[in-house]
C-alpha cells in the first residue's frame, strides 16, 4: 500500500506548491488526480517518485519511506524522454541492466510483441510517432514489474484518437500484473474512463479537494449515460475547485469535450 | 505513409549516386580555375611567374617526393600537430568536464580560462620560445594552446547542456555516478565533442603554421618561408596545397572513427549531404 500522510512541499523559492495532502491508495488502485494548471500536481508526483523530496510530511510505500527514487515505482512523463542514442529494444531494456542479456533480450522482446512495436525494435527513436514513443515509454516503465506507475499527464501531447487508444491500451496492459497506477491529467474523460477514484485538487497552495469514486465496471463506454453522469460529478468539483459557478448540465456536457488546464 | 515510400525511393537511389556525384561537383570549380589558369599561362597571356601554373606546382611536389624531403617535411608537421592536438586534447577535454560537472570547480576555473582566452594566441609565441626554447617544444606548446580553447569550451558547454530530463530517466532507474556519466551524459556530449575535436583539430593545423614561422628548419611551414626566401612561389603553392590535402584528410578521419557513434543522430544536415 502506498501512504501519502500529509505531504507538503515548499519550493526554495517560497512557492508553497503543496499542503498537507494525504491518501492511502491500495495495490492495483487505479487514481486519477486532476486539477487546474499549477495546483501542484506534478509537485506531488514528484515527491511520491523520490525525485524531489517533500519538504513535510512522508510517503511510505509499505512501509519504507520514499526519500529517492525507489526500483517499484516506475514513472512516465508527460514527453516520452527516450534516450535518442539507443534504438526502441535497448531503450525498454534500459531499466535492466543488472539482468543477464538472455533475460533481457527475452523480457524486450515480450514488451516489444506487448505494446505492438516488435517490426520498431530497431528503429532509432527520431524515427517514431509520438503515440509510438509514448508507447516505447510505457513498455521501459512496465518491464521493471513495478508496484506503483505514476503517469504524469502522459497522453495530453497526443490527438485525440492516439490518446484514446492509448487509454485502452495502457489500461489493457495494467491487466497483466495489476500494479497501482496513478494519472494525473486534465483531461475530465480520461480520468473517469480509467480511474477507480478521481482525486480533485485545489490552487493555492495545491491541496486536496474532492474525492469521487468512479463505481462503474470495466470495459467502460464512454458514451453510456453512467458515464456522463461520473462526467457531470467531476467537472462539478473541478468548478468548485476554481471557485467558479456550478455549470448548468448543457453547459457540463460541453466542457467535458474542452480539457482542463 | 504510402507518400512517405513513392519519395523514399527515388531518393536512395538518388543519394547512392550523389555519394560520388557531390564530391565531383565540388571539386568542378577549383578544377576550372586551375585548368584555366594553365591555359593562360600556356598560350602566354601571363607568364606564371608569380602565380605558377598548376603544373609547374605538380613538378615541385614532384620533385620533392623525389628528392624524400617531402615526406620527411609531412611527417615533421604532421607530428608536430599530432602531439600538440594530443596534449591540448587531454588538457581541454579534462579541464572541461571538470568544470563542466563540478560548479565549484567551474566558478574556480572558468574565469581564468576566460581571460586567458581573450589573449591572441600567438602572442604567447615570444614567452614559450623564452621559456621552452626554439625547437619543437615551443612549438607544440602552441599548437596545444590553439587546440585546448575550442575542446575545453565544448567540452563543458556540452555538459552544462545535457538535457536535465533525460538525466531524471537515469535517476529514476537509480543509475550509480559511474553508470549515470557512462550512459547518460558521455553519450549526450558526445556530438558535440566531435565538433569541438574538429574546431580544435582546424586550429590545430593554423598554429602548426605559425609555430614553424618561428625559425624551423623542417615542416611544410618552413617549406612557406623558404620559398619566400628563395623566391619560389610554385614551393609556396605546393605547400599551401599539401596542407589543404592533410587538414581535410585529418578532419575527415574525426568524422569517419565518429560516425558509427552518431547514427542516431537526427542530424540535418546528413540528410541533405552538407560537407
Ligand atoms: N522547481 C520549481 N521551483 C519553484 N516553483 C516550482 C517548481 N516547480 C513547480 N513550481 C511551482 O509550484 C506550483 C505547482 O506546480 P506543479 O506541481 O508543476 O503544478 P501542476 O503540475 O499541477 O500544473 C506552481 O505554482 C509552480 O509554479
Ligand atoms: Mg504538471
Amino acid at each position: 500500500m502506498l501512504a501519502l500522510d500529509k505531504v507538503g512541499k515548499t519550493y526554495p523559492n517560497g512557492v508553497h506548491a503543496l499542503s498537507r495532502f494525504s491518501a492511502e491508495i491500495k495495490l492495483g488502485e487505479i487514481i486519477a488526480i486532476i486539477g487546474g494548471s499549477g495546483c501542484g500536481k506534478s509537485t506531488l508526483l514528484r515527491a511520491i517518485a523520490g525525485l524531489d523530496r517533500a519538504t513535510s510530511g512522508t510517503v511510505t510505500l509499505d512501509g519504507t519511506a520514499i526519500t529517492a527514487p525507489h526500483a517499484k515505482i516506475g514513472i512516465i512523463f508527460q514527453e516520452p524522454r527516450l534516450l535518442p542514442w539507443l534504438s526502441v529494444a535497448d531503450n525498454i531494456g534500459f531499466g535492466l541492466s543488472d539482468l543477464s542479456a538472455e533475460v533481457r533480450r527475452e523480457k524486450v522482446t515480450r514488451a516489444l510483441a506487448r505494446v505492438g512495436l516488435t517490426d520498431k525494435a530497431n528503429a532509432w527513436p527520431r524515427e517514431l510517432s509520438g503515440g509510438q514513443a509514448q508507447r516505447v515509454a510505457i513498455a521501459r516503465a512496465l518491464v521493471p514489474q513495478p508496484e506503483v506507475l505514476l503517469l504524469d499527464e502522459p497522453f495530453s501531447a497526443l490527438d485525440a484518437f492516439t490518446r484514446r487508444d492509448l487509454q485502452d491500451h495502457l489500461l489493457d496492459l495494467w491487466a497483466d500484473t495489476r500494479p497501482t497506477l496513478i494519472l494525473v491529467t486534465h483531461d475530465v474523460d480520461e480520468a473517469v474512463v480509467l480511474a477507480d477514484r478521481v482525486l480533485v485538487m485545489r490552487p493555492r497552495p495545491g491541496r486536496l479537494f474532492e474525492e469521487i469514486a468512479i463505481n462503474l465496471a470495466r470495459p467502460r463506454d464512454r458514451n453510456s449515460a453512467h458515464f456522463d453522469n461520473f462526467k457531470r460529478r467531476v467537472l462539478t468539483a473541478l468548478d468548485r475547485s476554481l471557485d467558479r459557478n456550478v455549470p448548468d448540465s448543457e453547459a457540463a456536457a460541453n466542457a467535458g469535450e474542452a480539457m482542463w488546464w | 505513409m504510402l507518400e512517405q515510400a513513392d519519395v523514399a525511393m527515388p531518393t536512395a537511389a538518388a543519394a547512392r549516386l550523389s555519394r560520388f556525384a557531390r564530391p565531383a561537383l565540388g571539386l568542378l570549380l577549383p578544377l576550372c580555375l586551375a585548368l584555366g589558369w594553365e591555359l593562360a599561362v600556356w598560350l602566354g597571356y601571363s607568364n606564371g611567374r608569380l602565380v605558377p601554373p598548376p603544373t609547374k606546382v605538380f613538378a615541385t611536389i614532384a620533385e620533392l617526393a623525389k628528392s624524400g624531403e617531402l615526406s620527411r617535411h609531412i611527417t615533421t608537421t604532421l607530428s608536430r600537430v599530432a602531439a600538440g592536438f594530443a596534449l591540448g586534447v587531454v588538457a581541454g577535454t579534462v579541464l572541461g568536464a571538470v568544470s563542466g560537472y563540478w560548479g565549484l570547480a567551474r566558478r574556480l576555473l572558468d574565469p581564468t580560462v576566460q581571460a586567458l582566452r581573450a589573449i591572441p594566441s600567438i602572442a604567447w609565441v615570444p614567452l614559450f620560445i623564452l621559456w621552452l626554447g626554439i625547437f619543437e617544444t615551443s612549438k607544440v606548446a602552441l599548437i596545444a594552446v590553439g587546440v585546448f580553447f575550442p575542446v575545453y569550451l565544448g567540452v563543458m558547454g556540452a555538459i552544462l547542456s545535457v538535457d536535465r530530463k533525460i538525466v531524471e530517466v537515469g535517476r529514476i532507474f537509480r543509475l550509480s555516478g559511474p553508470a549515470m556519466i557512462r550512459r547518460i551524459l558521455l553519450p549526450a556530449v558526445l556530438p558535440a565533442y566531435v565538433v569541438a575535436l574538429r574546431v580544435g583539430l582546424g586550429l590545430g593545423w593554423m598554429f602548426v603554421v605559425a609555430a614553424e614561422f618561428m625559425g624551423a628548419s623542417e615542416g611544410l611551414g618552413y617549406l612557406l618561408i623558404d620559398g619566400q626566401q628563395l623566391g619560389k612561389p610554385a614551393q609556396i603553392v605546393a605547400a599551401i596545397v599539401i596542407f589543404a590535402i592533410l587538414g581535410k584528410t585529418t578532419d575527415w578521419l574525426i568524422e569517419l572513427a565518429t560516425a558509427p557513434l552518431l547514427r542516431w543522430q537526427d542530424a540535418f544536415g546528413r540528410e541533405r549531404g552538407a560537407a
